[in-house]
């Protein structure tokens, strides 16, 4: 393993994680959809393989397969639910299932006792959480065995959003987000479509929930409160919702930058705050404003002008 | 089946929409004869939007009942309304601005792509080959208004005129047997007016039945075969254009009265 990559590997894990969590969030913006359940989903992903792990003999890929699908269950009647609300309405309905989410997880020893013989079991155990017993990951190809998973997972999500954003179903959920009424009498019916995105959403950031528990360990509630989906937002807000690329970089820079701040020890937190604070007035579309791009290019491509001249 | 050619391809059956305690429409009747253009005129007020918003199942009627082939549409939600083949335009463009005119109007030809999402994701052949269809349909339509030029260029970036054209086009990708145009001319010099009467005249050609709202009154007496006229609500003349042209209550609704 290369010294870089080793000693940055916890930092490398997370940003991985943070895009596919920041990846979750843009297919609901795209849609026009501000949903902020994806901290919930992510539990749900997380408690699902933690559960699985220290319960039972079940392989980590099962466990990652049956925390997708629990994900995709869930996300279906609650989206159903609460997709006909708009704007902050949603954000508050969606953020108030994340937070009943993270309440079952604080007191699910107690739901499993009301149907348990057995009043001793400790499943969730409460505040302190599930601990999932250390492994130390193999390197295969120069990256730890636990590393390879999200970086896989990472590269499909980005496959399947860069196909859907060159499909009609990218197209459909662009008209949705910019006029669903004229959307609608072109025929797209529009809860139909809100409800994919929506499950899809939810299902990435399960399967990211599931993913980060081998390298979190400690898998408690406190891990997904109101914060973390705001967390979740900023890597969208501060990347760009416009391309797929936005939550990409977001992500990326967000969680880098405390790592990269560090020498900065007590100021850290501030000058962090400042950077993201300045970003987001003087880019209000993103690291992936194509405003930027385009003027990246011209400096690239100047040289080369002045060879020709 | 075939569609018998003498029933009317829209019935409007004593529609009436209250909006709190004002009546926007009042028991309102007419039939869109299949192939026609209809002209739909009114002083501003008199409901006109507001039953070309009921038609495509914008809003919610208070009474009455709107039938197209014969079959009930009023109380149908929006997107299966479309689906029975009525297409339409808006009084305020409403195009997707941040999409290029080609993908604005591929998206008026979605109901007829196929290729489900698991076959996109793998790009399997049916959805790739409906892509190709769609993207070649809607180029056509867009050499057919002469606009094959701005295929790629961002709708929001258009003149007000092209706009226009562009939500017809979308509109007409949807292949429908009727069309609701909301004030399609508004905007437009005469020039641009004139090439789309010529354009609408042409569509007539192809069976397509249209219903327009529009305050250019030589637009509408030219290329009308029937004109309906509301005012506050209540439809007060209907016929060809020449006697509605001539008929009192509309002279009265357009210039008030002598007293």
């Amino acid at each position: 393993m290369p010294e870089f990559v080793s000693n940055n590997i916890s930092t490398i894990n997370f940003i991985l994680i943070n895009i596919a969590l920041g990846l979750s969030i843009y297919i609901t913006l795209a849609t026009g959809l501000l949903s902020l359940s994806n901290a919930g989903f992510m539990a749900i992903g997380a408690y699902t393989v933690a559960i699985i792990s220290t319960q039972s003999n079940i392989p980590f890929s099962v466990g990652l397969v049956m925390a997708i699908a629990l994900g995709v269950a869930l996300a279906l009647p609650i989206g159903m639910l609460v997709l006909g609300l708009r704007d902050i309405y949603l954000a508050i309905a969606t953020l108030g299932f994340g937070e009943i989410v993270r309440i079952i997880a604080l007191n699910g020893d107690k739901v499993v006792h009301l149907f348990s013989q057995n009043k001793e079991l400790i499943i969730f155990n409460g505040a302190e959480g599930i601990t999932l017993t250390y492994k130390t990951p193999t390197v295969i190809l120069g990256l730890p065995d636990t590393t390879w998973p999200i970086l896989i997972y990472v590269m499909v999500i980005i496959y399947i959003l860069a196909t859907l954003h060159n499909s009609r179903f990218g197209r459909i959920l662009a008209s949705i987000r910019q006029d669903e009424t004229a959307a609608s009498t072109l025929g797209v019916n529009v809860v139909h479509y809100k409800l994919l995105a929506f499950v899809l959403g939810s299902a990435i950031a399960a399967g990211a929930g599931a993913l980060s528990a081998p390298i979190v360990r400690v898998i408690d509630p406190h891990n997904y409160v109101f914060s973390r989906g705001v967390d979740i937002l900023a890597y969208a807000v501060l990347g760009g919702m416009t391309h797929w690329v936005g939550p990409i970089l977001g992500a990326t820079v967000l969680t880098s930058l405390p790592e990269a701040l560090r020498f900065l020890k007590d100021q850290r937190d501030i000058v962090n705050g400042l950077i993201i604070m300045l970003s987001i007035i003087y880019l209000p579309a993103g690291l992936a404003d194509p405003r930027i791009w385009g003027l990246f290019k011209r400096l690239v491509s100047f040289p080369k002008r002045e060879q020709v001249s | 089946m075939m569609p018998e050619l003498s029933k009317p391809l829209m019935e409007i059956r004593n529609v009436t929409r209250v909006f709190g305690g004002l009546k926007a429409l009042e028991n309102v009747s007419f039939n869109v004869p299949r192939g026609a253009i209809c002209g739909l005129i009114g002083p501003n007020g008199a409901g006109k939007t507001t039953l070309i918003n009921m038609i495509s199942g914008l809003g919610p009627l208070s009474d009455g009942a709107i039938l197209l082939d014969g079959q009930l549409i009023s109380g149908l939600a929006p997107h299966k309304i479309a689906a029975r083949g009525v297409g339409r335009t808006f009084q305020n463009i409403r195009l997707f601005g941040d999409l290029s005119v080609l993908e604005n109007v591929i998206l008026g030809h979605h109901l007829r792509q196929r290729g489900t999402l698991i076959e996109t994701l793998l790009r399997l052949p049916r959805s790739r080959s409906s892509e190709r269809d769609s993207r070649s349909a809607a180029l056509e339509l867009l050499v057919s208004l002469g606009m094959e030029h701005l295929a790629n260029v961002q709708a929001r970036a258009l003149s007000y005129g092209d706009q226009r054209r562009v939500e017809i086009a979308r509109a007409l990708a949807l292949g429908p047997s009727l069309l609701l145009l909301d004030e399609p001319a508004a905007g437009m010099n005469s020039t641009e007016t004139d090439g789309l009467c010529e354009f609408l005249l042409s569509l007539r050609e192809s069976s397509l039945t249209i219903l327009i709202i529009e305050h250019d009154m030589d637009m509408i007496m030219r290329m009308s075969d029937l004109v309906v006229v509301l005012n506050f609500g209540l439809k007060i003349a209907e016929g060809p254009p020449d006697f509605v042209r001539n008929e009192p209550h509309v002279i009265e609704a357009y210039l008030g009265s002598e007293q």
